[in-house]
C-alpha cells in the first residue's frame, strides 16, 4: 500500500528543503517528493490530510533511559517507545544503566529483541564502557559492535581513570565506535544537589560547581584530541562547558555535544519550592548559561538535543530534594519546549531545530535516519508548530510523569509519527487526518 | 489575631510586620514565664508532636516547654524511636502521625526543604525546628528578640555573622531577619565557608575577622561543627581559632557596648574564647531563655491564625 502525506510544509534539513510538498511512503520508505497537488492519488492510496501541519523526519533522541531490564516499575521498553512515539521520536538511543547493566552480548540482544517485539520505535543501544560500569575493565566492544550498538557509555558513572578514559577512546575509536562519557567530576560534584550558585545556596542545598562538568569535559576533550578518536559529551549545561566545546571544535577535536531541554528551559530559579522534579544530574544552571546553551545550538557548537529522559516512579520523588532520585521525564515536552523556547522566541528557524533534534543527532549516532530524501527510512513527525497547548503529565504515555512542566502552556503539537511508513502514534484530535483508500 | 499562615518555615516568607507582631507577642509571654505559676490555657487541648529526626536536647527542649507552657500536651517522636529505622517514607510518617489528630508538628530534619515538603502536605501547623543548612526561623526570632531587647531598635545596628556561613542554617535566618529589619548584617568566614552569592541579599562578605568586627553592635558566632574539622575547609581548629576565634583583643574593635551571641553549643577555645563566652557583653544565656517565649508566641500567633486550630476559641 502507498501512502500520501498531503500538502503539509515538509521540512528536511539534509536538502534544506523548507516548502509545502506531498511525500509518498512505500514499502516502509519515502518512494518519492512531488510538488504540492502534483500527482492525484490513486484509488489504494491512502491519503494524510497534512495541511497546515509541519512534516519532519522523525526526531532521534541520542539520550533516553528506558530502564528496562531491572527497573520495569519506571519505564519498560514497550512505554518508553510509546511515550516517543507520542512526542514526536522515532529513533533512540537507550542507555546502559540498567539492572544488569547493557555490558555483554546477552544484554544487548535482549534489548534489541524486546524493542523488536514490544518497542514503537527504533531503539539503538549504548552499551557500557567498563564492565558492570565499573570503571576498571573494558567491554568486549567488538562483538558489540558486530551485535547493533551504537556507541558506549557508563552514563550515571564518569570514567574517573583518564588512563582507562584514554585507552578507550583508542580501542573504540579503532572500532569507530562513538564514546560518550558522562560529564561528571564525582570529587566537585560532592554530596551536591543543585547548581552552586545563590538559589541553591539560599535554600541551603549542597552545591554543585560548574566545575564539576567542565575538569571532566576538559580531559576528555584533550584525550579525545590526543588519541584522534569521537567523544560525545552528554547534557551540556553550563556556559564554560559550551565555550570548551566551541573551542575545542575549531582546533579540530573530533567532539559532538548534546544538551537537553530543560536546560534551555529553565533557570536555578526552579529551585524555589524545593521541586523534586527539577532535581536533574547535571544541575540546572543560571539564566547566563541557559543563554550561552541557546547561543550554541544556534552557532552548531551543540550538535543535538537529546531528552535524558529519566522516568522515576513517585517513590522516588515524593520526598525530601536531597534524597530524590535525580531525572525528569522528557520524551513527551521535548518537541513542545524546543518550539516554544528556540522557534517561537525567534532564536532557531523550525529547520534549523529539525536538524538539531533529528539529522546531527543521527549523523553523531552513525544511524541512516534524520531525512525524508527519496530512499530514506519513512520515519516521520507530523506536527502543528502554532499550537498552544497545556502540558498534562497525567496523559504521558511514559509510566512516570516526573516532569517540572505539567501545566506549562507550551507551543507545538504532534498530530502523528510514522515509523518505517507505518502510524505508531495519531493524535485523538488528528484521526480524522486519515482518509483511507 | 494570629498570623495569617499555616506554618512557620523560614524567615524569608515573613513581612517585617509578621516578624515585630511575634516578637511583641514573645514579650508578653516572657512576662508569664517570669511568673511563679508559668502556664497559660492558651493551646488546652491541643497536641503538638515534637518530630525529630536529628538529634537535638535543647531545641527539642525549649519547644517542649513552650507547648507545656502553652497547656498542650507534647509528644516527642523521635528517628530512633520510631518507624523511621524500617524505612518508612517522610510522607507515610507524616500521614500516620496526622491520623492521630495533631493540630501543630515541630519538625527537625537534615535535609534542606523537608519542612516545606511536610508542610505541603500536612494539614497541620507545622513548625520548622531547623531543615538541614537552611532555614531555623525560631532561633533567627529569639536571636531578633534578644537584640531588641538590649539594643531596642534594629535600624542602623551593625551586626556580624562570624564562621561557617555555608552550613550555617542560622546564619541564613538571622540575615534574612535583620535585613528585613534594616540592620546592616557582615557575614565573614573562611573562603571555603563564605557564599559570596549572599550578597545579592543586601549584606557584606569578608574573610578578614577584624574588618568584620569593627565597630560592630552585635556579634553573633557560629558554632563550626565537627564534621568541618577534618581538614577539607580549613587545616586545623587551631588554624581557625588563631584567624576567626573571637577574643577579648580582637572585640576590641568593636562598639564597647557590643552583644555577643552563640546559638550554642559552644566550641570553646574555637570559635570563642571562654573570656568573652562568659564576658559582661555575652547575651548566649539570654539567648536560650527568650527562646522558651519565642517559641510560645510563635505555637501560639499560628494556633490562632485564621483557619487555624485556635481560631474559634474567643
Amino acid at each position: 500500500m502507498r501512502r500520501l502525506i498531503k500538502g503539509g510544509r515538509l521540512l528536511d534539513p539534509a536538502s534544506r528543503h523548507d516548502a509545502p510538498a506531498d511525500l509518498w511512503l512505500e514499502n516502509g520508505r519515502v518512494a518519492e517528493v512531488t510538488p504540492p497537488g502534483a500527482r492525484k492519488p490513486q484509488a489504494q492510496d491512502e491519503v494524510w490530510e497534512a495541511g497546515g501541519l509541519a512534516v519532519a523526519p522523525g526526531l532521534v533522541d541520542a539520550h533516553v533511559h528506558l530502564r528496562e531490564p531491572g527497573a520495569e516499575y519506571k519505564e519498560t521498553i514497550a512505554s518508553g517507545t510509546r511515550a516517543a512515539a507520542a512526542g514526536g521520536v522515532t529513533s533512540l538511543a537507550c542507555m546502559p544503566n540498567t539492572t544488569p547493566p547493557i555490558d555483554n552480548l546477552a544484554m544487548v540482544e535482549l534489548v534489541l529483541s524486546k524493542a523488536k517485539s514490544q518497542g514503537a520505535v527504533n531503539v539503538f543501544p549504548v552499551a557500557c564502557i567498563t564492565q558492570r560500569r565499573e570503571g576498571k575493565q573494558l567491554t568486549e566492544m567488538g562483538e558489540l559492535k558486530a551485535a547493533g550498538v551504537v556507541a558506549v557509555s557508563d552514563d550515571g558513572e564518569p570514567v574517573e581513570s583518564p588512563t582507562l578514559m584514554r585507552s578507550a577512546l583508542q580501542y573504540a575509536g579503532m572500532l569507530d565506535l562513538l564514546v560518550i562519557n558522562h560529564a561528571e567530576d564525582k570529587s566537585l560534584a560532592g554530596k551536591g544537589v543543585a547548581h552552586a550558585g545563590f538559589m541553591a545556596c539560599k535554600l541551603g542545598l549542597a552545591g554543585v560547581p560548574r566545575s564539576a562538568l567542565e575538569v571532566m569535559i576538559s580531559r576528555d576533550l584533550l584525550l579525545a584530541e590526543e588519541t584522534g578518536s569521537r567523544i560525545h559529551i552528554p547534557h551540556v549545561s553550563t556556559a564554560g562547558a559550551v565555550r570548551l566545546i566551541r573551542e575545542a571544535k575549531a582546533r579540530g577535536v573530533r567532539v559532538t555535544a548534546e544538551t537537553a531541554p530543560h536546560y534551555l528551559a529553565l533557570t536555578d530559579e526552579c529551585l524555589a519550592g524545593y521541586d523534586t522534579n527539577v532535581r536533574v544530574n547535571p544541575p540546572i544552571a543560571e539564566a547566563a548559561d541557559q543563554a550561552a546553551l541557546i547561543d550554541g545550538l544556534v552557532d552548531g557548537t551543540l550538535d543535538a538535543i537529546a531528552t535524558d529522559h529519566a522516568p522515576h516512579s513517585r517513590r522516588e520523588k515524593e520526598m525530601e530534594f536531597a534524597l530524590a532520585a535525580p531525572g525528569i521525564c522528557g520524551l513527551e515536552t521535548s518537541l513542545s519546549l524546543c518550539l516554544t523556547v528556540l522557534v517561537a522566541s525567534g532564536r532557531m528557524p523550525l529547520l534549523e531545530l529539525i536538524d538539531r533534534m533529528s539529522l546531527r543527532p543521527a549523523r553523531l549516532l552513525g544511524v541512516p535516519k534524520g531525512t525524508l530524501a527519496a530512499g530514506a527510512d519513512a520515519d516521520l513527525v507530523l506536527f502543528d508548530p502554532d499550537a498552544d497547548r497545556t502540558v498534562q503529565a497525567s496523559e504521558f504515555h511514559s509510566q512516570s510523569d516526573n516532569t517540572p512542566f505539567d501545566q506549562w502552556r507550551v507551543k507545538g503539537r504532534v498530530a502523528a509519527t510514522f515509523v518505517a511508513g507505518e502510524p505508531v502514534y495519531i493524535a485523538p484530535q488528528d484521526q480524522a487526518r486519515r482518509k483511507p483508500s | 489575631m494570629g498570623l495569617a499562615r499555616k506554618d512557620l518555615i523560614s524567615l524569608e516568607d515573613l513581612s517585617r510586620e509578621e516578624i515585630l507582631q511575634i516578637l511583641d507577642t514573645a514579650a508578653s509571654f516572657k512576662e508569664v514565664v517570669q511568673r511563679p505559676i508559668k502556664k497559660v490555657p492558651a493551646l488546652r487541648g491541643q497536641t503538638v508532636v515534637n518530630l525529630f529526626f536529628e538529634p537535638s536536647t535543647r531545641t527539642r527542649t525549649s519547644f517542649e516547654l513552650a507547648a507545656k507552657r502553652l497547656s498542650a500536651d507534647v509528644v516527642n517522636f523521635t528517628a530512633q524511636t520510631s518507624s523511621l529505622v524500617k524505612g518508612e517514607s517522610l510522607l507515610d510518617t507524616i500521614r500516620n502521625i496526622e491520623a492521630m489528630n495533631v493540630q501543630t508538628i515541630i519538625m527537625r530534619h537534615s535535609c534542606s526543604g523537608a519542612a516545606s515538603f511536610v508542610a505541603r502536605h500536612a494539614r497541620a501547623c507545622v513548625v520548622n525546628a531547623g531543615d538541614g543548612t537552611h532555614a531555623h526561623p525560631t532561633q533567627g526570632l529569639l536571636d531578633l528578640f534578644t537584640i531588641r531587647e538590649r539594643k531596642g531598635r534594629f535600624e542602623g545596628l551593625v551586626v556580624a555573622l562570624v564562621g561557617d556561613i555555608t552550613h550555617s542554617r542560622v546564619a541564613r535566618c538571622n540575615l534574612h531577619g535583620l535585613t528585613k529589619l534594616g540592620a546592616k548584617v557582615r557575614i565573614v568566614g573562611p573562603a571555603t565557608l563564605l557564599p559570596r552569592s549572599l550578597t545579592r541579599l543586601g549584606v557584606t562578605a569578608t574573610t578578614r575577622l577584624e574588618e568584620a568586627l569593627d565597630g560592630a553592635d552585635v556579634v553573633n558566632i557560629l558554632r563550626i561543627q565537627l564534621e568541618r574539622q577534618d581538614g577539607q575547609y580549613f587545616p586545623s581548629a587551631r588554624e581557625y581559632a588563631n584567624l576567626y576565634g573571637v577574643n577579648a583583643r580582637r572585640l576590641k574593635l568593636a562598639k564597647p557596648d557590643v552583644m555577643i551571641m552563640h546559638p550554642g553549643p559552644m566550641n570553646r577555645g574555637i570559635e570563642i574564647s571562654p573570656r568573652v563566652a562568659d564576658g559582661p557583653n555575652a547575651v548566649i544565656l539570654d539567648q536560650v531563655t527568650n527562646g522558651v517565649a519565642v517559641r510560645m508566641a510563635v505555637l501560639y500567633l499560628l494556633s490562632s491564625a485564621p483557619g487555624g486550630t485556635n481560631e474559634t476559641a474567643d
